[in-house]
């Protein structure tokens, strides 16, 4: 695929959260934004931050082919995202994209396909349930996060399929982690995508092992270029290092090293 | 020219801009045999700036010339390698065998990598083993041999002087300064080989000395790098005597900046009124 250096202009600023904030972005001459993947993500460049000098990747959260929209969920971790999280409607934010691989989809529209997110983490799984349902599938969503407030954009997972949820303090859907979820025993599925902490991709790529499910995750290592060139983001898998920029962020577990 | 380890094999950035524009591009470290680098993580970021430790990730010369050189080689640029070792006798056999391709007509000899254990910086920081590496170089390679210089050292003029002496055609410098980054929350370093090479804006004021310095010391070429992050950086290398310039660390921040770079230097020329990038080289007015 083909990439692109952009200068996108920002449509919204939405805070959903203390902690997230929703940025959707379109072209500034309209123009159709390039075509982006499930699991794929961009560089933003973080302009007037002393403090900051790489690009920040992020995960793609939406593409809106009818508003022209790319979405972007931003958690403010530190200054780079908090600087990221001030922009205002009509700002201009300059981003390479779309960066990375996607999710393997089987060709069988039965097929049983759980999308577990946690944190941050549920982001990419967005995108992925929306394109999976209009393809024809029907993906189940588990979102998981440690209290009620921190699950965001629940009314637009609910849109592409049914969607469980986990907290850790109870207070809406069931009590725990992810892993521990009763739809789990419910119903069987034949794949899991996941991403959110990596304990928790853990645990679930553990469940799936056990169970015999084809399990993709998607990492975050920290990054520099972006695309492959400066090896700094590798991952060991059973081929060595290899970037989880280019090569990934999408992993199946089976190519992992993961002591789990 | 891009520096080595910052603009991968150069295809990379294929889709960014046109490759052809460029003086030369450097590619990713080259050694006699596989190597898998360093444990992650590998990065950090700092101040203007970041540290790195890959450790010289690679999958040997040979791999290079069957599966990367048939396509790189058809790229309308000089296409440099960057060649390290863990021995005299390694780098040797390996310009030895990068010199049989005629599409390649350079070296970049990293005898500066702070990153690995053996070899690499080691061969860079006296005198006496530079010259060692280099002479052995020189006997079996024809073509152009530039020496790629590490910062990490009391006089970098010695060091140039030495290899100068042993037959390099050209030095380039400076490699990545040995830096280290410390995660005070958890009490641990942030890099798995806890100290890294640092590159970035942040090292600029000690590389320019240090080409300036080197520009004085030698009478070969010598080829300025370290945190150019814009033209101006550019032409404050080419100030201080450098003939060529190298963008590492800025490619990550923007993928078009060596073209920005190549339009920035034209720009200031005009505005200078000078017909040639050889009237400024070395025009620093003391």
């Amino acid at each position: 695929m083909k990439k692109y250096v952009l200068d996108l202009k920002v449509k919204a600023n939405i805070h959903l959260h203390e902690n997230y904030v929703l940025l959707k972005f379109t072209t500034s001459d309209g123009t159709p934004l390039p075509d982006m993947m499930p699991g794929q993500f961009v560089e933003i460049r973080i302009d007037d931050s002393p403090s900051t000098f790489l690009r920040r990747p992020i995960s793609v959260n939406n593409v809106d082919r009818e508003l022209n929209e790319l979405w972007l969920l931003v958690q403010l971790v530190g200054a780079g995202t908090r600087k990221l999280a001030a922009v205002k409607p009509e700002d201009t934010v300059n981003m390479v994209l779309p960066l990375g691989n996607t999710f393997s989809i089987p060709e069988n529209r039965q097929a049983r396909m759980l999308l577990i997110g946690g944190g941050v983490g549920t982001a990419p799984m967005l995108y992925l349930g929306k394109t999976l349902w209009e393809k024809g599938y029907t993906p189940v969503f588990l979102l998981g996060a440690r209290s009620e407030k921190d699950l965001l954009q629940l009314d637009e997972f609910r849109r592409f399929g049914e969607v469980y949820l986990t907290t850790e303090d109870g207070s809406v859907g069931e009590q725990g982690y992810v892993t521990q979820h009763s739809v789990l025993s419910r119903i069987s599925f034949d794949y899991i995508y996941t991403c959110g902490p990596k304990p928790m991709m853990q645990a679930v790529a553990k469940y799936a092992g056990a169970h015999q499910i084809a399990c993709e995750v998607s990492l975050e290592n920290t990054m520099a270029c972006g695309v492959g060139a400066c090896l700094c983001c590798v991952e060991n898998t059973v081929e060595g290092h290899v970037c989880v920029c280019k090569e990934g962020p999408i992993f199946n577990i089976d190519r992992l090293l993961w002591q789990i | 020219m891009t520096a080595s380890g910052t603009f991968g094999y150069g295809v990379e950035f294929a889709d960014f801009i046109d490759l052809s524009r460029l003086g030369g591009i450097l590619v990713k470290g080259t050694t006699l045999h596989h190597r898998e680098g360093n444990p992650y993580p590998r990065m950090a970021e700092t101040p203007s700036g970041m540290l790195n430790a890959v450790g010289l990730q690679n999958k040997g010369v040979d791999y290079f010339i069957s599966s990367i050189y048939p396509e790189i080689s058809r790229l309308d640029t000089n296409i440099i390698v960057n060649v390290s070792g863990s021995s005299v006798e390694d780098y040797a056999a390996t310009a030895e065998k990068i010199a049989q391709l005629s599409h390649i007509p350079a070296i970049e000899l990293n005898i500066s990598c702070p990153n690995v254990k053996e070899g690499g910086m080691a061969f860079g920081t006296s005198c006496q083993s530079a010259a060692a590496v280099v002479k052995a170089v020189r006997r079996v390679y024809p073509k152009t041999l530039i020496v790629k210089l590490s910062p990490n050292v009391t006089d970098i003029t010695e060091i140039a002087r030495a290899v100068e002496a042993e037959g390099a055609d050209s030095v380039s410098l400076i490699n990545t300064m040995l830096g280290m980054a410390i995660n005070a929350k958890t009490r641990r370093p942030v890099l798995s080989t806890v100290t890294g090479g640092l590159s970035g804006a942040c090292v600029k004021p000690v590389a320019l000395r240090m080409v300036w310095q080197t520009c004085k010391a030698v009478k070969i070429p010598v080829v300025g790098l370290g945190g150019i992050m814009n033209a101006t950086d550019a032409v404050e290398f080419l100030l201080a005597g450098a003939t060529a310039v190298e963008i590492g660390t800025a490619n990550f921040i923007d993928p078009q900046i060596t073209v920005k770079v190549i339009d920035g230097i034209d720009a200031y020329l005009e505005q200078q009124g000078c017909k040639d990038v050889k009237e400024i080289i070395g025009g620093l007015i003391l």
